[in-house]
This record gives C-alpha cells, structure tokens and sequence, in this order.
C-alpha cells in the first residue's frame, strides 16, 4: 500500500490538470490533501454531501461526479470506503483526470506487495580433500 | 464634438457590459454535473434542472474550499 500522501504527491506530479485532491473516508475524515487541513475538511465535507444527495438521483451505485462550473471542475470518486475529490481548471480532459484519480484510490488501497522470500543458504561447499603424500622418512 | 464624444464613449461601455453579461450568462450555462453509475450508465444534469442546483451548491463550496 502507498502511503496516502505519497499517492497525492504523485497524482498531482504525473497529472498537471489536478490543481488539488483531497481523500477521505466514508465518515467524511480527510486521510490526506494537497491543502491546508482547513480548507481539506471543507472540500471533504462538500465532496460527502455532494456524493450522498447525487445517490439519491440514480438506481444504481455511484461510483464517480464531474461537477463542472465556470470556476472550474470538481471530481469525485469512490472506491469502497475511501473517496477522492479534486478540483481542476474549466474543461479538462474529464477521462485523465478519472483514471489518474482512481489510479490514486487503487495505489492506497493495495495491500502492501509481500518482500521476497529469503533464499535459503547455499550449503558451503566441503572442502576438496587434500592428502599430503607421505612422508617416509627417507629425506 | 463633446457630444459625438460622450455617444461614443456611451456605446464602449455598454459594449464592455454586454460582452461581460455575456459571457457570464455563457460561464453559467455551461453548468453541469455528471453522475457515473457503476453499471456504466450516466445522468448528465444541467444548471436548469432543479436536481442540479443543491448539488452544484455543493460543488461550489468545495472549489471555492479548494481556491482558499
């Protein structure tokens, strides 16, 4: 599993429409943001609410929100339990910008990749045997 | 002089405010939200439908949290 803010630092790093994101549980705790921690639990608390009215719309389970204005765009997505809101310029590439998100959610949610088991020790190998001639006293 | 002046500088401004209003009123009309669902299925909701408006207040909130 990476490390929630290491995730954060590399979406905003690989995609440069992302001007900040903000994660956060079910509960509506901010795990990590690119904001100050003020701002980060409003965005998480908007994102929240956002997210439970628009369920009430649909039949179906909502999985993700392209909220878009002319100050600019905010995305929401959720995997399980743990959500992710970003806000971009006007009209970004809507599709990046939802693979880079749930590419985030998917690099904090997997289980840590186990180390490698340790190769057991070649057995040392036995010395070659060497046998002195011997001696037979005639020198 | 002084009054081709004054229509000229009278019909400026209100250039400038039209073309304002204008793209202000074009800014608010591009207002949307998109749900995805996860049978694949998408509900587009624009800025006139009544659904939209709660959760365009939401979005709002969030960006102008995001901007602080």
């Amino acid at each position: 599993m990476t490390e929630p803010s290491a995730a954060l630092a590399e979406l905003t790093e690989i995609s440069s429409q992302i001007e900040s994101a903000v994660l956060f549980g079910a509960d509506g705790k901010v795990v990590a943001a690119t904001i100050p921690d003020e701002p980060a639990a409003q965005v998480a608390a908007s994102a929240k609410a956002l997210l439970e009215q628009a369920a009430q719309i649909g039949d179906g389970e909502l999985t993700q929100i392209e909220a878009s204005t002319g100050d600019g765009s905010l995305f929401v997505v959720k995997d399980g339990t743990t959500m992710i809101a970003a806000s971009t310029s006007a009209e970004p590439t809507a599709g990046l910008v939802f693979y880079d998100l749930k590419e985030c959610l998917r690099a904090v949610a997997k289980p840590p990749a186990k180390p490698a088991a340790a190769k057991p020790r070649p057995k040392p190998k036995p010395k070659p045997r060497t046998t002195r001639p011997k001696s037979n006293g005639t020198s | 002089m002084g009054r081709r002046r004054l229509i000229a500088l009278g019909f400026a401004v209100g250039s400038l405010l039209g073309i304002g209003l204008y793209a202000r009123r074009g800014r608010e009309g591009r207002e949307r939200i998109d749900l995805y669902f996860a049978d694949g299925s998408l509900v587009s909701l624009h800025s006139d439908s009544p659904e939209a408006a709660p959760l365009l207040l939401h979005a709002h909130d969030a960006l102008r949290a995001a901007a602080a």
